[in-house]
């Protein structure tokens, strides 16, 4: 069957609509941020899955093993440094969720939108933090 | 090996080990200092660099001294040395004049981490135009959006919060798209290394994955560049950063994409898959056309100074991608020289922007009236640089214009089209930039001296200071208009690489 041996493509492409419909269609920044990251993962699991070689195993060298076969490592490697990146932007993003929370009391974007319209003169210029 | 053959990496090197070590260093004065040196060490290893591509050379570098397959390979030629040039230089000269801006508006406790972040974010793009390998360029595209992303949100204002909040998304989605690409383009040919992508593409290139490949990062790179219709981001960004943050990221941020984006479409792509070069002009030459002509009238509304001038960028990108897709050597040779041409002169507005924003009540066009009477020699350097943006002969910015307008004309009717837009677009420039010079000539402030200048005695010398370095760069827009020789045969070097493999 075709489309079942694309299984893992189709749960990539699926994932990652979720994702990014998650990060448009909500107004809150926390559910944005939680979009965000699946879209993410949605990539990680692209890489996983391209880098399977059926009946491989870790690509470790053992005394005694010939003709080993091996996943290949390299996508493996890429995307333990995109984690890393995913979870550095969501670090950041939670923190800029904080400090919005700190100056307009609410982490919703229409509130927040709707704030910066209607109060116009509260202070364009918060003091020096 | 002498120190010289490592300068391709020592130029990312710098600030990238400068910037914890900023950290260290408590009292302000000092970060600053470490910070302007790191920036200045890279500007004239950027010099030094584009001295030996002028020369015929192309230096490159073995990471950890493994070969390009293998390890990841540092190639630097006319294209590379053009974006270090601007980055190396637009981060010297905004940290050299910027001192007392970024006391004004970031607590002297943050600042060490404001300039770690800034190094970051230096490191970052200038990682981008060395690296020859399409993850290590994904790797340093997060580096610097993410030192980005803290910069934007280190000021008073706290609007910049939801502004960079927006960034941080579309970033994201734009860098992660770019990701999918490559790890298409991986599974189809094995390898990151652009040189080997290259020439391993075309066995493949009629194959779905490499043409969905091409689409994601083709979006992913114009979402990051702030193609028109994909720019939502940057007018706030650009608009509620701190104003020395925007000098920065307005000369190089966008262009940094922009390169990603020539070297992915012409090196990769363009002469392997068939069709592709009409698809990207499809593609690009009607947003380029909407960018500049929407851009601009949209400059023409807004009230307020940052957001006009960010305004204006959107449209100047639009005319580098104007160039870019006539797919000629001309029309390249253009774009390149006017993102060269556009970060002098819209660094020198917006440093201009952060003197008048010393001490003044805000930068609405209403808070400027009368603004060049309390400060002339920064609103004169204003005018200067905005006839760059125009194009006025004699300024960097007219010899771009010429090249595009060039260009356009040898593609035949449609040329005259472009031509026409090309005109149009300037006059409403003209137009947009009256608006700022009209209240702050000929119309008086109300509230008078009294209100709005605090201390003017101690804020003297900054801004005087302030102001010099930004006529310095002033001066080098008409020094580039006048002999514009180094960016012409860079970028004419830079366009017949990029077009080299056309069959």
């Amino acid at each position: 069957m075709e489309i079942l041996g694309y299984f893992n493509y189709w749960v990539f492409a699926i994932v990652l609509m979720i994702g990014l419909y998650a990060v448009i269609a909500r107004g809150n920044l926390i559910k944005k941020l939680l979009g965000l990251s699946i879209f993410q993962s949605a990539v990680f699991l692209m890489y996983i899955t391209m880098d399977k070689v059926e009946g491989g195993t870790a690509p470790i060298i053992q005394p005694g093993a010939v003709d080993q076969l091996y996943s290949n490592p390299l996508p493996q490697v890429l995307i333990l440094t995109a984690i890393v990146v995913g979870v550095s932007t969501t670090a950041l993003g939670l923190a800029i969720v904080v400090r919005i929370r700190e100056a307009y009391g609410s982490i919703e974007e229409a509130d927040i939108l709707e704030e910066d319209i209607y109060d116009p003169e509260d202070q364009k210029e918060d003091p020096i933090p | 090996m002498s120190v010289l053959a490592h300068l391709p990496a020592l130029v990312v090197i710098a600030p990238l080990l400068t910037s914890p070590l900023v950290l260290l260093l408590k009292p302000r004065g000092l970060a600053w200092l470490a910070a302007l040196v790191a920036s200045l060490a890279s500007f004239a290893i950027a010099i030094a660099l584009t001295t030996s591509v002028l020369e015929g050379t192309t230096p490159g570098y073995e990471m950890g001294g493994w070969p390009a397959p293998y390890g990841i390979g540092l190639t630097i030629d006319a294209l590379s040395a053009i974006v270090l040039l601007v980055v190396t230089g637009a981060s010297s000269f905004a940290l050299l004049a910027g001192r007392a801006s970024i006391d004004s508006q970031i607590a002297p406790a943050r600042q060490p981490y404001f300039y770690a972040a800034w190094l970051l974010a230096v490191a970052g793009f200038l990682g981008i135009a060395v690296s020859a390998d399409a993850f290590n360029i994904f790797v340093f595209m997060e580096i610097s959006s993410l030192a980005c992303y803290v910069l934007i949100a280190g000021g008073p204002d706290r609007r910049a919060l939801p502004a960079v909040f927006k960034y941080l998304i579309i970033g994201t989605v734009a860098a992660t798209f770019y990701l999918i690409g490559v790890g298409l383009i991986y599974m189809m040919t094995g390898t990151l290394a652009l040189a080997d992508m290259e020439s391993r593409i075309e066995a493949v290139a009629d194959q779905s994955p490499i043409l969905v490949a091409a689409g994601f990062i083709t979006i992913g790179l114009a979402l990051k560049a702030a193609v028109f219709p994909l720019h939502v981001w940057l007018p706030n960004a650009y608009t509620h950063a701190p104003h020395i943050v925007t000098v920065f990221l307005a000369a190089c941020a966008t262009k940094v994409a922009i390169y990603v984006l020539l070297r992915f479409d012409f090196f990769v792509f363009q002469q392997n898959l068939i069709g592709h070069e009409l698809q990207f002009s499809f593609f690009l030459l009607p947003l380029a056309v909407l960018a500049v002509l929407i851009a601009s009238g949209a400059a023409l509304a807004e009230s307020n100074l940052k957001r006009l001038l960010a305004y204006s960028s959107i449209a100047q990108i639009g005319y580098i991608l104007l160039g870019a897709s006539l797919v000629s050597v001309e029309g390249l040779t253009a774009g390149i020289v006017h993102l060269f041409n556009h970060a002098l002169a819209k660094g020198a507005l917006f440093l201009a922007v952060a003197g008048l924003a010393l001490g003044a009540s805000g930068l609405d066009l209403e808070d400027l009236r009368g603004i060049a009477r309390k400060r002339p020699w920064t609103m004169a350097a204003f005018v200067a640089a905005s006839l760059s943006l125009i194009g006025m002969p004699g300024t960097a910015g007219f010899i771009s214009k010429w090249y595009l307008i060039t260009a356009a004309i040898e593609q035949g009717p449609l040329g005259m089209v472009l031509v026409t837009v090309i005109v149009v677009s300037s006059l409403m420039a003209l137009a947009y930039i009256w608006r700022v010079v009209e209240p702050a000539y000929f119309q008086s402030s109300e509230t008078s001296s009294s209100a709005g200048e605090p201390a003017a005695s101690t804020r003297g010398g900054a801004i005087s200071w302030l102001a010099a370095v930004t006529w310095i760069a002033v001066a080098a827009n008409f020094y580039f208009g006048l002999q514009p020789a180094l960016p012409l045969s860079l970028a004419a070097n830079a366009a017949g690489l990029l077009l080299g493999h056309m069959p």
